[in-house]
């Protein structure tokens, strides 16, 4: 108890907790990778998930995908017009959503629409003995329940960022052709000739699918390793949301570092 | 004031489950301390005990989901805690349990639930499976509610339909963890009726976990006390009731105090409160 109250002792602790969570999840990830094999021969079991996660995940990504191509048509077309080039409003929009913000904002959104549900879900069936029950009944758990939860997810993902770009492209194209008068010709031209497949659409897919494996990881880990208590649950709901969005931060910074360098 | 004799083991040799000398720990907090126990074939046992005196862990132990620190668990000859994953898998197909509030999940409709092994374990079709799960649950009662969701049952329904699930692939075992834990009088006759009825009518073993002395014993061929670790007294319900050994006779009518204290263990009362050394008026 002593050595918890030195602030030294209690820096070591947090270390050593950190590192030893990040080794149990880790191995969480491989079971669960090493026993994906009935999600994939049953294939409905992750497109039930794939319902839970992404369908239902839409309306959120949707709606927020609009207003951020808005607000972006808006931005864009003040600072562009600065210096006479507002015709390129469809490159900065398509740009701006593909590489960074439709992986990123739609991977924040996931995390907290989506990540806090699986995990609340998951610990509830460990409060529940649900978990506990399954394994009597010969049934892996982890094969059973964890994994097509993963794998919804991690197919969810980037096709959520995907609508996500689509959508805002959409909200620049109203805001900036239709409710500006950006020439519609220049503005869908110019993002044709500027929006490479491999360097920006594939690194984006790359980033969303990056994601996530980590959003997914991280919500299923929380709701299996919560403790079975109602506090236990609120705390591995809150952490899933913090962790997943530093991580989708950090991760997007170091893909980003790889991806763009020369460019 | 004899002490009942432990010569259950000579009534049947064909036991389902037999516990020789298990002792467990968690870490070092010791939990069993070399219990002897078992469960003859086509009979109810009961195992009764104060709150933490390691019932549960005895069934989390027969399940295979801990392995003992001391001693071993076998069933049917085989012994639990040297299985490899499959097998322990497979010998537990031929476990139920039940647990104490259900742990019917949550997701899926009472049918589904009490289809769910029937689905995960056999290539039965799904028309055979309807007719067996309807026959499941008919025989609990409740085949009218299988459109049901978990949330819609009362707490006595959703241990019926969890009972339904855990004979659902006709088990040799099934184990209770607790089943008359918050029920009202009527929901635990009905599950007390059911355990011994689903016992007889399918020829299985059902080992119960209870602190409810007077349902159980009703219902129950033979009673194992687990006191600190160790079984304390074993019997038929009839000798159980005639105990004189104060344990159980404190346990079986329900006594506030005897070798299970009401106080936790306290300094002196009166020195606590400060009054040693004041004269008494």
């Amino acid at each position: 108890m002593k050595a918890k109250q030195n602030p030294i002792s209690r820096i070591g602790h947090g270390v050593i907790d950190g590192i030893w969570r990040l080794g149990v999840g880790t191995r969480f990830l491989m079971q669960v990778l090493w026993r994906s094999g009935l999600s994939w021969r049953r294939f409905q079991l992750i497109v039930r998930e794939i319902y839970a996660s992404g369908v239902l995940s839409l309306i959120i990504i949707v709606v927020s995908g609009l207003f951020v191509g808005m607000v972006l048509g808006l931005q864009g077309y003040q600072t562009l017009q600065t210096y006479g080039t507002e015709q390129s409003l469809g490159v900065l929009v398509a740009l701006s959503l593909v590489r960074e913000l439709g992986p990123v904002v739609a991977a924040l959104l996931f995390a907290s629409r989506a990540g806090s549900a699986i995990t609340a879900e998951v610990g509830l069936m460990k409060t529940t003995e649900q978990l506990k029950a399954m394994e009597m009944m010969a049934v892996d758990p982890i094969a059973r329940i964890i994994a097509p939860r993963f794998w919804g997810g991690v197919i969810s993902m980037p096709l959520l960022a995907a609508i996500f770009s689509i959508v805002g492209v959409f909200g620049g194209y109203l805001i900036g052709v239709v409710l500006i008068g950006v020439d519609e010709g220049a503005f869908w031209s110019q993002m044709q000739a500027a929006v490479d497949v491999r360097e920006d659409i594939l690194n984006g897919v790359i980033k969303s699918v990056v994601f996530g494996f980590a959003i997914t990881t991280i919500a299923l880990f929380e709701g299996f390793d919560a403790l079975p208590t109602a506090e236990g649950i609120s705390r591995a709901t809150t952490r899933t949301v913090v962790t997943s969005s530093l991580a989708i931060l950090a991760l997007d910074f170091v893909l980003t570092a790889f991806m763009f360098k020369g460019v | 004031m004899k002490p009942l004799m432990p010569r259950f083991f000579a009534v049947s040799s064909d036991n389902l489950i037999e516990i020789r000398d298990v002792s467990f720990a968690y870490g070092s907090r010791a939990i069993l301390k070399g219990i002897n126990l078992n469960a003859p074939r086509g009979k109810v046992i009961a195992i009764m005990g104060g709150s933490g005196s390691g019932k549960t862990t005895l069934l989390r132990l027969i399940g295979g989901q801990l392995r003992p620190t001391h001693g071993e668990v076998s069933m049917d000859g085989q012994i639990i805690h040297q299985l490899g994953n499959d097998e322990l898998y497979k010998i537990r197909r031929k476990m139920g349990m039940l647990f104490q509030f259900g742990a019917l999940f949550t997701d899926m409709s009472v049918f589904d639930n009490v289809a769910f092994q029937m689905r995960e374990h056999t290539d039965l079709s799904e028309e055979m499976i309807r007719d067996l799960v309807l026959m499941k649950l008919h025989a609990v009662g409740l085949r009218g509610a299988h459109d049901l969701m978990p949330h819609e049952l009362s707490g006595g329904m959703a241990r019926r339909v969890a009972l339904a699930r855990a004979v659902a692939l006709d088990p040799q075992l099934i184990m209770y963890d607790e089943p008359f834990t918050g029920l009202d009088p009527i929901s635990l006759g009905v599950i007390g009726n059911l355990i011994r009825r689903m016992t007889d009518a399918l020829g299985l073993t059902s080992i119960v976990v209870t602190h409810d002395v007077h349902e159980s014993l009703k219902i129950v061929d033979y009673v194992y006390f687990i006191s600190n670790g160790v079984v304390e007294a074993e019997g038929t319900p009839d000798e159980i009731r005639a105990s004189t050994l104060p344990f159980v006779h404190q346990f079986i009518h329900a006594e506030e105090d005897g070798p299970v204290p009401f106080h936790y263990p306290a300094p002196d009362y009166a020195s606590d409160l400060g009054l040693v050394g004041v004269p008494a008026k």
